[in-house]
């Protein structure tokens, strides 16, 4: 912050960093005229406070949409096909392309309509929300898109503000307001904002409307804690006072109002100026790695168009070049014709093959795809498994591009707390002096062995002690109390017989604390005038004056209280990590307490050291002074405070520690593992402190017990440089790897890091690369560990090491998962963002791509889901090219039988409706539906996952096959038609058949092989599958029929007339038929087999397997020996497993 | 990176003012229907592609195929074919002269006689082609070249035929009928064929000239303009350039096949598939008394060579061919079937081997981990 909220500057002269203004305005308090002489008074015109999101409007509507449409490379190409079909006489009619061009513009016009209508009524209510302004020293309440800059406004505890305000004074007498930004950065604290300090005392609306005075400050940024300004206060002929204005007092649009019960504030950015507006950033587009092969094969395609277009084009006037070939007598060109210049009509020729052949880039698939994706996510809402019951709610597909990408994930970056712990903090115990209390203690001596557990009643050795640890636990913190109401944000409701009341604070592990308390008998009721209540266990009152605060941060990781006993005596009670509670401490019973704290991080619990220290009365007045002397500084108040509480805290007796449980969420282990044998590498991304990620991680089976741990952090930093560990793990990593070599039982390793660390070689790539890139190196090392934790992560680190894997030379596709705002940055920043719908707000839900309600849903998202779409999408795009090189291929040999005329091969009916009717429903079906190996042995066996990875049914050598495949097909199908129409008759009458019938005996036996091709892939034969493969079939045939059977009399020529019949009344085209369909399949055939027979991938094994067990019928029981050795490994693994993870969970559920 | 962390979607549910937060209530929350649809249980039939499964259909294809393809063959053996090409490019050949000195402009037509010999009799039905080869009745501007709706009889088509007859649409300012390009080249060699007897004599060899079109172009498809006499209703038009005879009087000896409805008219507007086709000219019935329809013998051939191909390399061909159930002479499918049979047979074999080495081998591999 340049300016100092304090400090004074006068009118004339500039604060500091003033000269950096990029552009100044001027905002005249409650629109009133500075005096004469002062300064002009310019008004200045500035947009209302409407927020816009709507794209459209009525009018622009259709131009604008169309625009955005045709924008689309792929649909400005089927416009360009269309409109080249309108000019030039091509060989097929414009409705062939215009038709499915239409309807994919017009579907997609009225989906985005319908999203800008509902666009539309959000912006709508937004700007009709009610906001009160003060006006003539009176509240009156308006619309929020009515307020204007320079308006006052009032904002009630808990409302959001409705604009970028400047604070000017709160109901609280300190002239501060808390708030929260959860809705703005993901931060869920209370943050601190300082009113203006010659306005903090205006507590009425008549004072507030009384103020006269401008603000200078800059136009608006989008930057959200920069703020530089300047406030004059003119007082009756009084020079004006000028103050300089910083973050501290602009209150930002989308921030919510906390434990203030209202404030008074000027709005200076209004509407779409809003700091929140300008950031306002539609999601960056994802796109998937299918849709990026997609569009490589599609360049490929239209690469091979455009050459056979050119090829055609060559050999045509190639082949005409003798007068005879080109105009015989009995093919005369017209005289227009004749006229035109030769290098005219040889780009209308080549403008005609390009029509002619266009069909290989089909309009359908995009459509397809589409259709295929949005259809598809319903799979994921329906689902009944990931459906939680507490919540109410199922899992929530927020974008269907990326379903496939699930199939895809390398990497999975998840939150810990929250995503793999529930967040539910539990209190489990408190260690005061080395004995052991649990509430509600159920004593079980073999688990609690160590643990001497002792009757509340039993008056031990050191219950003064003890007394007074229950009691600074119930005073050192900050939790309120709320009585019957609904509280926002972090719930947590008691029942005590009597009216609810909650405790809540911005953390919760104090909630657990205090909740704790409660039931060791120690009640904290509530903060009455400053003094702090408790209910002790005695069912008395006792009463203690708070003091002083002395603030959590997360620098100290410790706060403290100053409270006055009844008796007088001044306390000062310090609550904290360990590690900054153990250096400040002089007496007390340290070792026992620290072993029992540290016995306690391994086992997952959060554990917090409790001291206290007597202050003498002249020790609190000296405490007393310092801080009250930080409190007022002028300048670096922060630091000076720090400096401060440094004197205080210091020379405490320790009392004791508490643990607080947060529980895993249910199956975390089981779905981490799964996600390991899918080959996910899983790394943890945590703020919180190492010792308890990594027995999270312990407990979740992200580390197991034959991990060897590599460390990062800072602890080792400080001991060695950077360069030399970074080095020396290294070497650790590659000797393991080159020991182990190919065999199985590789030693895995597990990486710790910690975000000071993590900057510190993120930093070292920018300073220059003296020490070599530890970039580079940093991801070798993690590339060789199965699971990487990083701890004490910032939110923005996290996306950073997202974007770090993101960007390393394989480019993996990664998966963010988190639950809280502090993890919407990296589900932003990840190929795919999952939102668990947590308890830390809807943030994280929101900005995913997918929000589930559990951590486990992830297993069967990604192994089942993922995999499922990946497999159905792939085949869609492969399939699609496929049948339309199949197609368009015989088109293009013909050529070359008609004197590269351009003739179709086929009837314009069928060139339109092939891909629109006759082959799309099937592929369709079959991209929704298809389930090649079945869901159980998928969950069963995640290794299935790994068949998969890297994109591989996309790749460019089964591209390559399957356009191969395509080619061959179409030779098959055209020269099989070619050498059975071979200058000989095939009906029993001696009638001849024509080009038409030539044309309808390729296409029927393209028609059926390439459906029959898709019913050889298809595995998963439900009703819907035959009835809509035999039934696409049929529909062919009875189309046919019915298209031949008929004079048509919209139609100018009647060439298909009675075609189909006569070719099915011949015996030949039905064997040739037959015959060329048993050809073209055969290939494809033969290769599965043999693929299989002689290198079976896991997933077909997995389908022998199912099928061996389910259907025996088809084939003999074999011993797959490997397969079902594999299926037993799981119970094996559970014996081994890590003994900490079913211990911990046991304790656990038995305490419950 | 802070920037894009929220969305206009975020005030949906946070309207200022409002103190409705937590987003959708519960009554948003809607268990989803457990239908064995929307769960993906659907049941199913999982077969897969297995060299066990594959082995038998390949066994039973080319069991099936190979006795097709050697019925095919044989079938298409004993069809008797003979095919005569009297173009006259050589200069030895009798039409030589005919083919030399062709012009549009003579009225009357030159007639060459070829001779030929059939070695064996044929018997049954005898067909009749005439085959052209170098001939692009499938190119584009050709095929177009036509006006349905004329053809089946539409009064104003008659008069005012589609553009797409152009240039052969009009002349002087009549409309052409039967309008376009594959009408104006109508085949219009006339050929005869008579037996010459051992004794020189020749016997006239009957000539049916009705059923060589579709039953249903005869029909319904070829209409002739209404009217009750044909030559009234053609009178606002004129025949093609090419042509020799209106429409209304192709065949003199009968008058219900003239007019657009004329057969041999009908086989030549159905365009040929590729350059090199034949078409059906004339049927020889099956003689009630005699033994075979065509005995072995001497033929000839007369010929009213009226049609130019020497332009543009073409060859005229005569053919006489018997016919089977499955058409004319085309060795292709029976061969192509025993060969299928043939390789699917082979192949059931080497995945018999395959299925044998690799079956027990991939049973013993782990999947790898």
């Amino acid at each position: 912050v340049p300016c100092s909220a304090v400090t004074l500057c006068h009118g004339e002269t500039l604060c500091v960093g003033e000269e950096n203004w990029v552009d100044s305005r001027t905002v005249y308090i409650g629109h009133k005229e500075p005096p004469p002489g002062a300064e002009a008074y310019i008004p200045q015109r500035y947009p209302d406070n409407r927020i816009v999101s709507s794209k459209y409007t009525f009018w622009n509507f259709i131009p604008k949409n169309l625009f955005e449409q045709f924008r689309r490379i792929a649909n400005f190409y089927f416009l360009v096909i269309f409109l080249v079909q309108l000019i030039i006489d091509t060989p097929t009619s414009p409705v062939t392309s215009g038709l499915p061009l239409f309807f994919v513009i017009t579907v997609t016009a009225i989906k985005q309509g319908y999203e800008d209508w509902l666009r539309h009524k959000a912006d709508c209510s937004i700007n009709e929300c009610p906001v009160d302004v003060v006006q003539q020293g009176k509240v009156v309440r308006t619309q929020s898109h009515k307020l204007r800059v320079g308006d006052i406004v009032m904002v009630r505890e808990d409302e959001i503000f409705p604009c970028d305000l400047i604070f000017l004074s709160s109901s609280r007498y300190d002239g501060i307001c808390y708030v929260t930004t959860t809705s703005l950065d993901g931060e869920s604290s209370h943050k601190t904002y300082y009113a203006v300090p010659d306005t903090m005392a205006f507590r009425t609306e008549q004072e507030v409307d009384s103020l006269h005075a401008t603000i200078e400050c800059e136009q608006p940024q989008p930057d959200l804690y920069k703020f530089v300004g300047r406030i004059n206060i003119y007082k009756d002929k009084e020079e004006p006072i000028s103050r300089t204005l910083g973050a501290e007092n602009l209150l930002l649009r989308g921030a919510t109002l906390k434990n203030t019960q209202h404030i008074y504030a000027v709005a200076v950015y209004t509407g779409m100026e809003t700091k929140m507006a300008l950031n306002y950033q539609s999601k960056s587009q994802k796109r998937s790695a299918v849709e990026k092969s997609m569009n490589a094969f599609l360049i490929v395609y239209l690469c091979i168009l455009i050459s056979k277009a050119v090829i055609n084009t060559v050999l045509k006037y190639a082949w005409q070049w003798s007068p005879d070939r080109d105009e015989p007598w009995y093919n005369h060109r017209t005289e227009i014709e004749r006229q035109r210049h030769v290098v005219i009509r040889a780009f209308t020729d080549f403008l005609a093959f390009m029509v002619l052949f266009n069909y290989i880039i089909p309009v359908s698939m995009y459509v397809t795809v589409e259709m295929q994706k949005f259809l598809g996510s319903y799979f994921i809402t329906w689902d009944e498994e990931m459906f939680d019951e507490e919540l109410g709610q199922g899992a929530q597909v927020n974008t269907s591009d990326l379903n496939e990408e699930l199939g895809q994930v390398e990497y999975v970056f998840t939150d810990k707390t929250g995503t793999l712990t529930e967040n539910n903090m539990e209190f489990i115990e408190c260690c005061v002096d080395g004995n052991v209390y649990i509430p509600h203690a159920i004593c079980n001596g073999q688990i609690l062995s160590a643990a001497s557990s002792i009757d509340m009643i039993d008056s031990s050795p050191g219950g003064y002690r003890r007394d007074l640890f229950f009691r600074a636990l119930c005073l050192c913190h900050t939790v309120q109390v709320k009585e019957e109401e609904t509280v926002d944000g972090i719930k947590r409701g008691i029942h005590q017989g009597r009216p609810t009341s909650f405790y809540i604070s911005s953390s919760p592990d104090e909630v657990a604390l205090v909740e704790g308390m409660k039931r060791l008998g120690y009640t904290y009721l509530r903060l009455k005038d400053s003094y702090m209540e408790i209910l002790n266990k005695d069912d008395e009152i006792e009463r203690f004056e708070l003091l002083h605060v002395l603030n959590f941060d997360s620098v100290r990781r410790r706060m403290s209280v100053i409270v006055k006993s009844s008796s007088g005596e001044y306390l000062l009670f310090c609550k904290g990590a360990d590690s900054s509670i153990f250096p400040r401490v002089v007496s007390g019973k340290v070792e026992q307490v620290r072993a029992r704290v540290e016995q306690n991080a391994v086992e997952g619990l959060r554990t917090l050291c409790v001291a206290y220290r007597r202050l003498s009365q002249s020790e609190y007045q000296e405490a007393c002074h310092h801080l009250t002397e930080a409190k007022l500084a002028l300048q670096d108040r922060e630091q000076r405070l720090a400096q401060a509480y440094d004197i205080i805290e210091r020379d405490f007796v320790l009392l004791g520690a508490t643990a607080v449980e947060d529980r895993l969420q249910e199956k975390a282990a089981d779905t981490i593992e799964s996600l390991h044998k899918a080959g996910i590498k899983v790394w943890v991304l945590t703020g919180d402190k190492m010792e308890t990620a990594a027995a999270t991680c312990y407990a979740s089976k992200l580390f197991r017990h034959s991990t060897q741990i590599l460390e990062l952090t800072k602890k080792r930093t400080e001991e060695q440089s950077l360069h030399d560990i970074l080095f020396e793990l290294n070497r650790t990593v590659l000797r393991q790897r080159s020991i182990s070599g190919l065999s199985v039982d590789c030693l895995d390793f597990g990486l710790i890091i910690d975000g000071a660390t993590l900057s510190a070689i993120l930093k070292s790539n920018q300073e220059g690369t003296s020490h070599g890139n530890y970039r580079e190196i940093f991801l070798e090392i993690c590339r060789n560990c199965s699971a990487v934790l990083c701890c004490r992560m910032a939110p923005l680190q996290k996306a950073q090491i997202v974007k770090l894997i993101k960007a390393s030379k394989e480019h993996p596709i990664t998966l963010a998962v988190g639950d809280g705002a502090n993890d919407v940055s990296m589900i932003l920043e990840a190929h795919v963002g999952i939102g668990i719908m947590g308890k830390e707000g809807r943030q994280a839900a929101r900005n995913s791509d997918y929000a589930i309600p559990k951590f486990k849903h992830l297993k069967k998202m990604l192994l089942v889901h993922g995999h499922y779409y990946y497999i159905r999408i792939a085949e869609l795009v492969q399939y699609f090219f496929y049948k339309n090189v199949c197609f368009i291929f015989p088109q293009f040999l013909y050529q070359f039988f008609c004197g590269f005329s351009q003739q179709p091969l086929y009837d314009t009916a069928y060139l339109t409706l092939y891909n629109i009717s006759f082959t799309s429903l099937p592929i369709l079906l079959y991209s929704l539906v298809e389930q090649h190996v079945t869901m159980e042995s998928l969950k069963r066996e995640p290794s299935l996952y790994r068949d998969i990875a890297k994109n591989s049914l996309l790749r460019w050598p089964v591209f390559l096959y399957w356009t191969c495949l395509g080619v061959f097909d179409a030779f098959i199908f055209f020269f099989g038609a070619y050498f059975l129409f071979d200058n000989t008759t095939f009906t029993s009458n001696g009638q001849m058949f024509g080009n038409w019938t030539f044309g309808t005996l390729v296409f029927t036996v393209l028609v059926f092989t390439v459906t029959l091709k898709l019913a050889l892939d298809t595995h998963h034969w439900t009703w819907i599958n035959h009835f809509v493969i035999w039934g696409s079939l049929l529909f062919y045939v009875i189309f046919s029929l019915l298209w031949g059977g008929i004079i048509w009399p919209f139609l100018n020529y009647q060439r298909m007339y009675y075609v189909f019949m006569q070719m099915l009344s011949s015996g030949p085209a039905w064997l040739s038929i037959i015959l060329l369909i048993t050809v073209s399949l055969l290939p494809d055939v033969i290769k599965k087999v043999l693929c299989r027979a002689i290198c079976p991938t896991a997933t077909e094994r997995a389908q022998v397997l199912f099928c061996a067990s389910n259907c025996a019928s088809i084939l003999p029981p074999v011993p797959y020996r490997g397969a079902v050795h594999h299926l037993h490994a799981f119970p094996v693994l559970q014996q081994n497993e890590f003994l900490i993870g079913p211990e911990r969970q046991e304790r656990s559920r038995k305490r419950r | 990176m802070m920037a894009s962390s929220y969305n206009a979607k975020e005030e949906d549910g946070h309207h200022p003012g409002s103190s409705n937060h937590g987003g959708t209530g519960p009554s948003s929350s809607k268990k989803p229907d457990n239908t064995a649809f929307k769960q993906q249980r659907l049941p199913a039939w999982q077969p897969i592609l297995t060299a066990g499964t594959v082995l038998p259909a390949f066994f039973i294809i080319g069991l099936i195929f190979i006795p097709i393809g050697i019925g095919l063959y044989v079938t298409s053996n004993n069809i008797k074919e003979f095919e005569i090409d009297y173009t006259g490019v050589e200069p030895d050949s009798p039409c030589y002269i005919c083919a030399q000195n062709f012009s549009w402009n003579s009225t009357t037509p030159c007639i060459c006689t070829v001779n030929f010999t059939l070695q064996q009799p044929f018997e049954n039905n005898v067909y009749m082609y005439y085959g052209l080869s170098n001939f692009y009745q499938n190119h584009r501007r050709y095929v177009k070249s036509r006006d349905d709706k004329q053809l089946n009889g539409d009064l104003n088509n008659l008069e005012d035929p589609s553009s797409d007859c152009e240039p052969y649409r009009k002349i002087g300012g009549k409309a052409v009928a039967p309008c376009g390009a594959i009408a104006n080249s109508l085949f219009n060699d006339t050929l005869d064929l008579s037996y010459v007897e051992s004794n020189g004599t020749l016997n006239s060899i009957d000539l049916q000239r009705k059923g060589i079109a579709w039953w249903t172009d005869k029909h319904v498809k070829f209409k002739n303009p209404a009217g009750s006499n044909l030559s009234v209703a053609f009178q606002n038009t004129v025949m093609p350039v090419n042509w020799r005879n209106p429409v209304y009087n192709l065949d003199p000896s009968d008058p219900d096949n003239n007019g657009f409805i004329n057969e041999d008219f009908i086989v030549w507007m159905r365009t040929a598939a590729l350059p090199t086709f034949r078409k059906l000219y004339r049927i020889i019935p099956k003689k009630s008394g005699a033994a075979s329809t065509l005995p072995s013998g001497s033929y000839r051939l007369k010929i009213a060579y009226n049609y130019p191909v020497l332009s543009f390399d073409g060859r005229k061909r005569m053919i006489l061919s018997t016919i089977s159930w499955m058409g004319g002479k085309n060795p292709f499918l029976g061969i192509a079937y025993i060969t299928v049979g043939s390789i699917c047979f082979f192949l059931g074999i080497v995945l018999l081997i395959i299925n044998h080495k690799y079956g027990n081998r991939s049973s013993s591999a782990d999947i790898p981990n």
